[in-house]
């Protein structure tokens, strides 16, 4: 490319990447725009009212039924994000430091994440329904005598399940920031007499913090939002704030409301994950 | 053979608590009695026999198979550009571009769903297919984007050059040089985006209105337990085309990877 001068390379960046970029931004600067404006005004039945008001934020702040399921949320997405990172490092440990085919354990890993979500949820319902298979299984075995009831329509369940379809995103992240790790960094820690557990906790596992964060945020951010988990395996004690937006903007149409919840769902969220972010920063500072 | 260590025991069993669920599906879906549950009554084929029959299931299909399709194309499409873009040019804001073409990968679902459906109602896009390929395109893009970035990625820069120095025309050179180098990207990025679209429900719960997509009939289903083996079975039909599909991807996004000289 030596032909051309920097400005029509620059041109050609912007020509070519245009698209892409005025496609999304569009797609994410004015829904958000229409969700703000829609906050501020109230609707009845079918009748949309454009008075400027901050009754939906106050509703929607007061009410004990809102502040539980966001709480909830969190709860779940935050547990979610530590079992999956938990459960899922020593896998990518395993692959990045143990595993003689890397590329066929990344692809077995992936695999699954490729079939439809809605599917592997439903899956989950049927293993741990009542008349479900665990409990037939079980039952079919001798363990138990009557099926478990705790199995279904739980927080618990909503948390396995969501750890189950989040597995490749934790594992991903941490297998990159595992494979970035120079040996010779490892075998200076051995020859300076760390033994293996102490070599793991002061030189791999700080330098896999970025990996972590990662994991954690992508596995949190889009969990806090997750419907389809809670609406097929979360009854009554597992129901998460976007299944209250869903009903704003279904049976109780009531938009407004649904855009203050959205809009409060996604400042929650960032909230948590600018938090989580700082304090992980600080403490990967402090161990270094 | 050394007796294997507690971390491979450990990696096994975790593969196993991927695989499994998904795999009771296909198991049950032959199963000759309409509980999903040991033991297994005998094995039959009926519940698949009983799909083609279905006139909302073959529509539902069809649906999916036209906003996939176009998803597919628009977003591949964009994402061989921009990849283009970002691999190749230098530019101010080239970053923050890409980081906002990635964005649509972490926004919560509800949240991308309920502001779209907003939005559209807004301009006067009433809930449709044309609603849904729309959104699908922007949750496909960030996965076509990073297909096509790498196959850019492995492409050697002066075989442009020759071809431009050989007397080529730019248009001539992208069809004749360009083209062929990254098709298998093109390929793996088109297949992987349509499984996307695909396999996509919230967002189609929103925006489809009255033209279900295929995960829209599916959760429509799950309800009734008198259809549970209908729906384990096109389930199970599902989940095949998306594994074959990205077993097929996965050839071409090597060979891609492959194929600088």
């Amino acid at each position: 490319m030596g032909l051309l001068n920097p400005r029509s390379e620059a041109a050609k960046g912007y020509a070519l990447s245009a698209p892409a970029t005025l496609y999304v931004g569009f797609l994410v600067s004015a829904p958000l725009i229409i969700l703000v404006t829609y906050s501020f005004w109230t609707q009845s039945y079918v009748t949309l009212d454009k008075t400027f008001t901050l009754d939906n934020y106050r509703e929607a702040l007061t009410d004990p039924l809102v502040r539980h399921l966001l709480l909830r949320s969190i709860w779940i997405a935050g547990g979610v994000t530590i079992l999956t990172v938990v459960t899922a490092y020593p896998i990518a440990y395993f692959i990045a430091m143990k595993a003689r085919n890397k590329t066929i354990w990344l692809l077995l890993i992936t695999i699954p994440f490729w079939s439809s979500y809605l599917l592997r949820v439903f899956a989950w319902k049927l293993i741990l329904g009542f008349n479900g298979v665990m409990n037939s299984a079980l039952l079919g075995i001798g363990l138990i005598d009557e099926p478990l009831t705790f199995l279904l329509y739980n927080e618990f369940a909503v948390m396995l399940t969501l750890a189950h379809a989040w597995a490749p995103f934790a594992i991903l992240p941490i297998y990159v920031s595992l494979q970035k790790i120079e040996p010779s960094l490892l075998e200076a820690a051995s020859d300076l007499g760390n033994g293996k557990v102490q070599r793991f906790l002061r030189v791999t596992l700080p330098l896999t913090i970025p990996g972590i964060i990662a994991a954690c945020l992508i596995i949190f951010i889009p969990t806090v939002g997750d419907y389809v988990t809670p609406s097929l395996v979360g009854g009554s004690d597992g129901k998460m704030i976007a299944n209250l937006i869903q009903v704003q903007f279904g049976a109780a149409n009531n938009w407004p409301l649904g855009a203050t919840l959205s809009l409060l769902a996604m400042m929650s969220v960032g909230f948590v994950a600018i938090l989580f972010v700082l304090s992980a920063s600080g403490l990967g500072r402090r161990i270094k | 053979m050394t007796r294997p260590s507690g971390l491979a025991i450990y990696a096994f069993s975790y593969l196993a608590f991927l695989y499994l669920p998904v795999l009771f599906l296909p198991l049950f879906s032959f199963n000759d009695g309409t509980i999903v549950a040991f033991p297994i009554k005998g094995w039959t084929l009926e519940w698949y026999r009983q799909l083609g029959g279905q006139e909302t299931l073959i529509q539902a299909l069809v649906n999916s198979l036209g906003v996939g399709l176009t998803a597919a194309l628009v977003s591949t499409s964009m994402g061989l550009f921009a990849a283009r873009a970002y691999v190749r040019y230098r530019f101010r804001g080239s970053e923050a571009s890409e980081g906002l073409v990635m964005l649509p990968l972490v926004i919560p679902g509800i949240i991308v769903a309920s502001s779209m459906l907003v939005l559209f109602i807004s301009i006067g896009i009433k809930p449709s297919l044309t609603a849904v390929i729309l959104g699908h395109t922007f949750l496909a893009l960030p996965f076509s984007v990073s297909i096509m970035k790498s196959a850019f990625d492995d492409f050697d820069p002066s075989l442009e050059e020759a071809a431009f120095d050989l007397g080529s025309g730019v248009i001539e050179t992208f069809r004749r040089v360009t083209l062929p180098i990254v098709s298998p990207g093109i390929i793996a990025s088109l297949l992987v985006t349509f499984t996307v679209s695909f396999d996509e429900f919230v967002l189609a719960f929103f925006l489809s209105g009255n033209q279900p997509t295929l995960p829209v009939y599916i959760w429509s289903q799950i309800r009734f337990p008198a259809k549970l083996p209908n729906t384990l079975a096109l389930g199970s039909l599902l989940l095949l085309a998306s594994v074959a599909l990205l077993v097929v991807a996965e050839y071409f996004r090597r060979r891609s990877s492959k194929s600088t000289i």
